[in-house]
């Protein structure tokens, strides 16, 4: 089912997630994540797509009380990011995150794009120019804003910010990217310029992406994992997926019978 | 189908005449809201102008030179003004640093719990208590058991007490109004919790905490009470030594220590002189107070409009 010459660049083995509140909202899921591949996520609201792929980054370490148990291995070395002795600062310097609303700071365009650099201490001029330039290329944005890097951020349209967090997530060289139903909120234009920047950034890292968009899902990625009621249900390469779920229930949300 | 191609159980005039009456309901509450909000300015302007048309002709650059005096055209609010200035000097000092960090504090490193809730209740409480009770709570403190006596020095940490709940209650309420997507979005990129307060926190939170710290100045300019009481001077014709000196190292805080009086007192004592020639006086302070004021929450109202139109979330 899956072909021998993948490299799995993420796992989650056995792992389960309760919020402060008590809710078990994720049982035993067990995912890899192929690199240099895109795994698109789906199922229908509330199933605990978002609550996994924002422990990637450990998002759930900044509210108190939140509890990962089980393992989320990042490879090559083989690491743990959900244990304790693991910073989720490191964790985030390896593994970056772009948001369902475009979420720029109120800040310049190149300011936005250099900010993961700064944090990490970079203040070389030079240095900075290059890898904001790169990285918005890498965004395809450089284009549109080369002009204008010293505006403000909120000048520019919803698509073209969500190009430059892309951008600002990217500048830092992340080896996997988390994409949280990044396109909900624009129009259908600005969706296939990310749905193609995607396709272009898999080149070089690896992808995880939560869409409650079955069509883009089965556009742009390579895998597909169904997730209902905090389970994952079947993990499959998306052709398979798409026309022959070994599942039921997969069948049943994916011809739209449910969900 | 009729031949308005209405369905038979909508009526429109029903539905129009529902309509009219719910309205009704917006006109009596903005017919209300704006009868209160006219009567509240119009008190407001009617005292105002008062003071200015009583204390005109006393409203000019000597009043502003001379120091008090027992003749009434002599008389000035110089010593008056200086030592407001000097005062809410000290207090933006002390009250701003402090009162910007315990907000902070509490907002962002607190954990979460009744001991949170507890500094929580006791700072919206401090708020609200008179502040002549912060004046016998610094008559003790500073001026008997710590010494400081009756100085400018006592008199703006006394006020300064008085502003920290408004600075930290701004603080935190401008830190709440920072969205939780931009917050994430610094820490996704890993910065820590410093590096977010930093970075953003404190700069997007600025509009909020400015326009505290200014109704804070604001209030604590028109403050009589506590600074009676820890015995302000009420008659002063010299002045604190100067901060700025002649000879290195060019500053001095001799003026800590020194006597002082303040607008609102000087205001309080020349109304209770019997001749009228010093009500006209009280009248013009009063009108520089209330100005003073205004211009500061002037201030504060375009400073939070300049920064605020910067950021759109």
């Amino acid at each position: 089912m899956v072909k021998k010459q993948e490299i799995i660049k993420a796992e989650s083995r056995n792992f389960n997630f309760f919020y402060a509140d008590g809710t078990h909202a994720l049982k035993d899921i067990n995912v890899p994540l192929y690199e240099k591949r895109i795994t698109a996520l789906i199922g229908p609201s509330g199933c605990g797509k978002s609550t996994f792929l924002r422990s990637f980054n450990r998002m759930h370490d900044l509210y108190p009380g939140n509890k990962y148990q089980g393992k989320i291995i990042l490879n090559p070395d083989d690491t743990n990011i959900l244990d304790k002795k693991v910073d989720a600062i490191e964790v985030r310097m390896r593994i970056s995150m772009v948001f369902q609303k475009p979420n720029p700071f109120p800040k310049s365009i190149y300011e936005n794009v250099a900010y993961g650099l700064r944090v990490r201490g970079e203040n070389n001029k030079r240095m900075l120019d290059d890898k904001v330039e790169e990285a918005l290329k890498g965004a395809s944005l450089w284009n549109e804003v080369k002009d204008r890097l010293p505006d403000l951020a909120f000048n520019l349209s919803g698509g073209q910010q969500q190009r430059l967090c892309i951008a600002r997530a990217l500048a830092t060289d992340p080896e996997i990217m988390l994409f949280d139903e990044p396109t909900s909120a624009l129009d259908p234009i600005a969706t296939v310029n990310i749905e193609e920047l995607m396709s272009e950034l898999k080149k070089k890292l690896t992808i995880l992406i939560v869409t409650h968009n079955m069509q883009q899902a089965a556009r742009i990625s390579d895998y597909t994992a169904y997730m209902y009621l905090g389970k994952m249900i079947e993990f499959d390469e998306t052709d398979i997926i798409f026309t022959n779920p070994s599942k039921k229930e997969t069948e049943d949300y994916i011809t739209g019978k449910f969900g | 189908m009729k031949k308005n191609n209405l369905p038979e159980n909508k009526n429109l005039d029903l539905i129009r005449a529902l309509i009219i009456k719910h309205k009704k309901n917006d006109h009596i509450f903005a017919g209300i809201g704006f009868f209160v909000i006219a009567s509240l300015a119009v008190a407001l302007l009617v005292l105002f102008l008062d003071l200015l048309i009583n204390g005109y002709p006393k409203i000019n650059l000597e009043f502003f030179s001379n120091f008090p005096s027992r003749k009434p055209e002599m008389a000035g609010i110089l010593s008056a003004w200086m030592g407001s200035a000097l005062v809410l000097f000290v207090t933006f000092f002390v009250a701003v640093p402090i009162g910007v960090a315990a907000g902070i504090y509490l907002e962002e490193y607190a954990k979460k719990g009744w001991f949170a809730d507890l500094i929580e209740i006791n700072v919206s409480n401090l708020a609200g208590v008179p502040s002549i009770i912060y004046g016998l709570l610094a008559l003790g403190l500073f001026v008997y058991e710590f010494g400081m006596g009756q100085s400018i020095l006592t008199a703006g940490l006394t006020l300064s007490l008085l502003m920290l709940p408004i600075v930290i209650v701004s603080t935190r309420e401008a830190i709440r109004g920072i969205p939780v997507h931009i917050r994430e979005a610094a820490f996704a990129v890993g910065a820590t919790k410093w590096q977010v307060t930093w970075h953003h926190v404190i700069q997007y939170a600025m509009g909020g905490v400015l326009t505290g710290i200014i109704i804070g100045m604001a209030r604590a300019i028109g403050e009589t009470a506590p600074v009676i009481t820890i015995g302000a001077l009420t008659f002063i014709a010299f002045l604190p030594p100067s901060p700025v000196t002649e000879v290195a190292p060019f500053i001095n805080f001799d003026w800590l220590d020194a006597g002082f009086t303040v607008l609102p007192i000087q205001m309080f004592n020349w109304i209770s002189r019997p001749e009228h020639a010093f009500h006209i006086n009280a009248a013009a302070t009063g009108a520089v107070i209330i100005m003073l004021t205004l211009l500061m929450n002037g201030v504060a109202i375009k400073l939070r409009y300049n920064i605020r139109k910067k950021i759109k979330w």
